[in-house]
Formats: structure tokens, C-alpha cells, sequence
């Protein structure tokens, strides 16, 4: 339950209450972590909370991005190159990219759902030949709060990328509306596809539903959930899906394990 | 080693004191029984019993006996999982982790539900891949004396769980208070409980003293308050998700967190953050929590379980359902407390009742 110390290598605003973090540990390195898997972050004093791994820096280093919703992000989001936050983790379970093997993959984020997927995205990019067809299809509310833009853009040359916004700008020239809305332009191939995704749940809900209506089986879709949690170790009780602790059996979880419990309202 | 007579408790007490242990037991503070040091076992509630039923609790005078009383509100879990404790003081950014208090404590008069409810705690505390080490540490300074339910109070239900009125293991020492004359069956359940009793002065027990103490557990028995039916309990708080029976009963419910607070077994705990503003250290302190409250699903400034009756779903179909399914046995040792401390009275036997 002791945070270790690591200073803030880097600090990129990504928009504006949006931060990347590249972390570094004062002593040691950092231990290494699967794609989908979090730390608890600790800005001294103030809190912690669990932010997911969006990458190892090429210096070494955890690359996360963290929005400022609460006091604990927003001093986080705030604390300047150089100076000490504490890092418990990683945590959790991870997206299973072996099991995409030889399939085409769909990868679907929502907003902020974007940074745990993010080493997901470089692990396909990394080992293309393994994998079929790859599509990432994006949602955002506004052009604004759409992070990692330019690498986006390289992805683009690379795979099928598509990008929704749900209340377009002036500049704004590519689609609009939910991220669902997507699902039917990237063509899937049911018998050998899976997929992956982050987002808000109402997103993740709609999407994996509309995935499910293709005729992609349940645990070939995998969601990224998020609760509350004070410990990240299924010892504080509060991020409790039923049977689940997220932060042990999640947060990356199939879908057949999951539709029906997230069906339920307040569970 | 065979099972002994005591005629009175002081030996043991002093004898334990001598071994280095903080004797704590039972005795009368603030109007109810708690746990507190005793001095000798003239502390002890002697001729009190109380009377319990959904949201009450009385003390009542009652005969001779020394243990002639139900579950109090303190369980054994304030003394292995603290309510408050320090994790780490953080000085120029370096975490120092808080020494582990782990005292001598031996408490006189454990009951078999919280026997039961420590046993369920070592599940969940220890039996994951994080173990917590401050509670091993804890719990091992421990020497407990359990002893035998005579008097169940109207809202236990011990017998439905399988978890007592008579201690059957993890305890050093049981006694079964026995009349006529006044005197104590003595059993160890342990090495360290042999060799305390062994230094005692005694009598060793005759069958007539072991058959009194078995007809004080069995009358016991058929004395609960309430009782539960856990046949399907589990499959049915599944099924049972949607039920507007849980609406009906938030609209009793104040989610207080009275019943989380007083149940030996609920583990939920949250951090507090803060910084000294002489020295410049952050500390933090972990402090028991309650799946009640609206911070504890709390998720980008809105709670998850918003509404009383997905807050009153969750910890009751943790206690009979998921606690299963994550930690392989129920969350409930039947002690009664939450009917008892539940200042509305709601009934969780009489609940998992009417969800059938």
C-alpha cells in the first residue's frame, strides 16, 4: 500500500484539462505492465486515484494521460516537471493481444478511453503482420477534447481510422454522432474478428451491443471498465461489479462476463 | 488436553497478564456491553443480560450468569482491523511506512459468530494475493477465550449460518459457563491454550460437567431470535436484482451505515490524504468505509449506486451472494448486530424473506 516515488519526467498539456505524464522512478525501474493495466497515482497530500498506462517513454517511464475532474486529477494535471508524485502498480488485468492473432481487430475508444488503448494501438503497429484487418474507430464530444491528435494522424497511414465527434467545430469535416454509428462504415468480418474497447460505459454498452449485432461473439469483445478505487488491490471494496473487483478480474473484461451485470442500473 | 473445571475466572486472567497479554473483555459502559481491559473478573457484566430486537437494545438484570448476554456492538474486527490506522507519513517525498501496532491483546468472552466472522476476515485479508500484513501481524498478538452462546438475543441467528452458539474452532480456550453449582467448562483449542490452562488451578471435568456444557450449547441453539433459510439464497439476490422489493425497503432505509459499522465481517475501507502544515509531511490514514455511503462508488463527480435501494442491494447480495462467488463462503456469521444497531429496525432475515 506504499507508493513509490517517481518524478514527472515530462508534462505535455494535451488539451486544455488534459495532461500527459511521463513518470519515472527515483530509484529502480519501473516494473513492467500489460497493455489496459493501471497504476494508483498519488499526488502527496491530496489523493489517489487509478490511471491506466498509455506507454513506457523511450527513456523508460510510464506515459499517462490524466483529465482534471477532481481534486486529486487536477493536482496531478498540475504538478510541474521535476517535482515527486507516488506510483503503486501496475495493476489490474490487460487486453489479451494474443488471442487477436491472426484476426481482424476493431479497436474503439471513447474520449478519454483512448489512453489505455493507446499501447494496444503501438502493439498492432508494432507487429502488423500478425494481425488482419485494423480498424480504430474514435469518439469524441468535441474536436477539442479528441487527445493524442497527431498521433492519430500516423495511425491513419497505417490503418482504418475513423473519427467521430458528437457536437462538431466550424473546421470540423469528418463525421458526426455517436461512435456506433461507425460500427457499419469499417465492414467487419464476424467469424474472425474481435475487438477492443474504452470508453464511457453508455459508449462501451452501445458499441459492444452494436458489435454483438454484427455477429461478433460476446468474448471476443473485450471492455475496459472503471469504478471508484482506493486501493487497486480488491482490499478497499469500493469498485465492486457484483462478483467483480474491477481492479483484480477487470478492468479489462469480455463482454459475456460483463453484459449483464453493466444491464442492471446501480449495480 | 482432557477439558478442566474452573470455579472462577481471575487465575486465567492473571495468568494471561503474566504471559504479557492485555486481558480485554466484556463489561458495562455507556449502556450496552462492550470490550474494554479488565482489571480481574469482577469487571465482568455479572448478573447483566440485554434485551435485542430490530433497532433496540436494554440492558436488563438477569440472574447470575457472568456471559448471560448476547453479541455487543464491538466485534473482535476493531482489534485486527482497526477503524482508523496510519499507512505511510510521507516526508520530501519519500514514503515511510507507519510501524504496525500489533499489541498482546487477549480477549475474554469471544463469541462463536465473531470466531466465525475473524475466520472470514483471514479470507479476505489474507487469502488473496494481497495479503494485508499489518492484520496477519494483528490477529497473531491475539489470544482469544471463547465462550459458549447460553443466551441468544431476539436478532440472532447464529444456528441458520453454521456459526455457533458454541465455538467449535479458532479460539486457544473455550468455556461454557455452567449452574448449580456456578462454574466453568474449560477446553483448549490449542497449544497455547493447553499450556495456560495446564497452569491453572482445576478440577478435570467429569461427564456430567461435558453433557451440562453440550444441553447449554443445544438449548442455546433452539433459542435463536431469528432464523434464514439459505437454501438458493445466493442464485435468488441474483435473480432478484430488478425487485421493487428493494425500493420498498429504502424507503425505510436512511443509509447510515450503522449495520456496516457494527458487522464483524464488513472489510471496506477508504484513505484520507492530508499534510501537515508544521513539518511539510503528507500522511495517509486508511478508516473503515461503508458501501452506503454515496462517495464510495463515487466516479467522476457522480456516484454509481445513486439510489438507497441499489446501496441496500449491494450490501445485502454481498453478504449472501457475491461474498460467495469472490471469497468462497458468505459474508454473514448471523450475529445480528445490523438488525439490532439498525436505527429503522430493518430486518435482514425478514428481507431475504420476502425476496423468495
Amino acid at each position: 500500500m506504499i507508493p513509490a516515488p517517481y518524478r514527472v519526467r515530462s508534462r505535455r498539456p494535451d488539451r486544455a484539462d488534459t495532461v500527459t505524464l511521463v513518470l519515472e522512478p527515483v530509484d529502480g525501474a519501473c516494473p513492467p505492465f500489460l497493455p489496459g493495466q493501471f497504476t494508483m497515482l498519488y499526488a502527496p497530500g491530496v489523493g489517489e486515484i487509478p490511471v491506466s498506462i498509455s506507454g513506457r517513454a523511450r527513456a523508460g517511464g510510464y506515459v499517462q494521460t490524466i483529465r482534471a475532474v477532481g481534486a486529486v486529477s487536477r493536482a496531478l494535471c498540475h504538478t510541474p516537471r521535476g517535482s515527486l508524485v507516488g506510483v503503486r502498480g501496475p495493476f489490474g488485468t490487460h487486453f489479451d493481444l494474443a488471442r487477436a492473432a491472426g484476426l481482424d481487430v476493431v479497436v474503439a475508444a471513447g474520449g478519454l478511453g483512448l489512453a489505455p488503448l493507446r499501447p494496444v494501438i503501438r502493439e498492432l503497429a508494432a507487429h502488423r503482420a500478425r494481425y488482419g484487418r485494423i480498424s480504430l474507430i474514435v469518439g469524441a464530444r468535441t474536436p477539442d477534447a479528441l487527445i493524442y491528435p497527431r498521433e492519430l494522424a500516423r495511425w491513419g497511414r497505417r490503418f482504418d481510422v475513423r473519427v467521430t465527434v458528437d457536437r462538431p467545430d466550424r473546421a470540423w469535416q469528418g463525421p458526426t454522432g455517436l461512435i456506433t454509428g461507425l460500427v457499419g462504415r469499417i465492414g467487419v468480418e464476424p467469424g474472425r474478428t474481435c475487438a477492443f474497447v474504452c470508453g464511457p460505459e453508455i459508449m462501451m454498452r452501445a458499441t459492444a451491443e452494436e458489435l454483438l449485432r454484427r455477429g461478433i461473439p460476446a468474448d471476443r469483445i473485450v471492455l475496459s471498465l472503471e469504478r471508484n478505487m482506493k486501493c487497486g488491490i480488491g482490499r478497499c471494496g469500493h469498485c465492486q461489479l457484483g462478483p467483480l473487483f474491477t481492479c483484480l478480474d477487470g478492468p479489462v473484461l469480455g463482454y459475456d462476463k460483463v453484459a449483464g451485470l453493466l444491464e442492471v442500473e446501480q449495480l | 488436553m482432557e477439558p478442566i473445571v474452573l470455579d472462577t475466572l481471575d487465575p486465567l486472567i492473571e495468568a494471561l497478564r503474566e504471559r504479557g497479554y492485555a486481558v480485554v473483555g466484556p463489561v458495562v459502559r455507556d449502556g450496552v456491553i462492550r470490550f474494554a481491559e479488565l482489571g480481574s473478573a469482577a469487571d465482568l457484566p455479572t448478573g447483566w443480560g440485554d434485551e435485542q430486537a430490530p433497532g433496540a437494545y436494554r440492558l436488563r438484570a438477569r440472574g447470575e450468569l457472568v456471559f448471560g448476554f448476547a453479541a455487543s456492538p464491538d466485534a473482535v474486527k476493531r482489534f485486527t482491523h482497526p477503524p482508523r490506522t496510519s499507512l505511510f507519513r510521507m516526508r520530501d517525498g519519500v514514503p515511510e511506512r507507519a510501524p504496525v501496532e500489533a499489541p498482546k491483546v487477549a480477549i475474554l468472552g469471544v463469541r462463536a459468530c465473531d470466531l466465525a466472522a475473524l475466520a472470514v476476515q483471514d479470507r479476505v485479508l489474507l487469502g488473496g494475493r494481497y495479503p494485508d500484513e499489518a492484520y496477519r501481524k494483528r490477529r497473531a498478538a491475539l489470544f482469544l477465550i471463547a465462550v459458549t452462546c447460553a443466551v441468544p438475543g431476539g436478532t440472532c441467528f447464529c444456528a441458520s449460518m453454521g456459526a455457533g452458539p458454541r465455538a467449535v474452532s479458532g479460539f486457544e480456550v473455550a468455556l461454557t459457563e455452567l449452574s448449580g453449582p456456578h462454574r466453568f467448562l474449560a477446553e483448549s483449542g490449542g497449544e497455547r491454550g493447553a499450556a495456560l490452562l495446564a497452569a491453572l488451578p482445576s478440577q478435570p471435568a467429569a461427564a456430567a460437567d461435558l453433557e451440562a456444557a453440550r444441553a447449554v450449547a443445544e438449548a442455546a441453539a433452539g433459542r435463536m431470535g431469528r432464523r434464514v433459510d439459505l437454501d438458493g439464497v445466493r442464485e435468488r439476490l441474483v435473480q432478484q436484482r430488478e425487485s421493487p422489493i428493494w425500493n420498498d425497503i429504502a424507503t425505510r432505509c436512511l443509509t447510515c451505515a450503522n449495520c456496516t459499522m457494527v458487522c464483524p465481517t464488513c472489510f471496506c475501507v477508504t484513505v484520507e490524504d492530508g499534510t501537515d502544515l508544521a513539518d511539510g509531511t503528507a500522511e495517509r490514514t486508511e478508516r473503515w468505509d461503508s458501501c452506503f455511503t454515496l462517495d464510495f462508488t463515487e466516479l467522476g463527480g457522480a456516484p454509481v449506486r445513486a439510489s438507497g435501494a441499489a446501496r441496500y442491494r449491494q450490501w445485502l447480495s454481498h453478504k449472501f451472494s457475491t461474498w460467495v462467488d469472490q471469497f468462497g463462503a458468505y459474508g454473514c456469521v448471523g450475529c445480528g448486530r445490523c438488525i439490532t444497531w439498525c436505527p429503522a429496525g430493518i430486518d435482514i432475515t425478514e428481507e431475504l424473506e420476502r425476496l423468495r
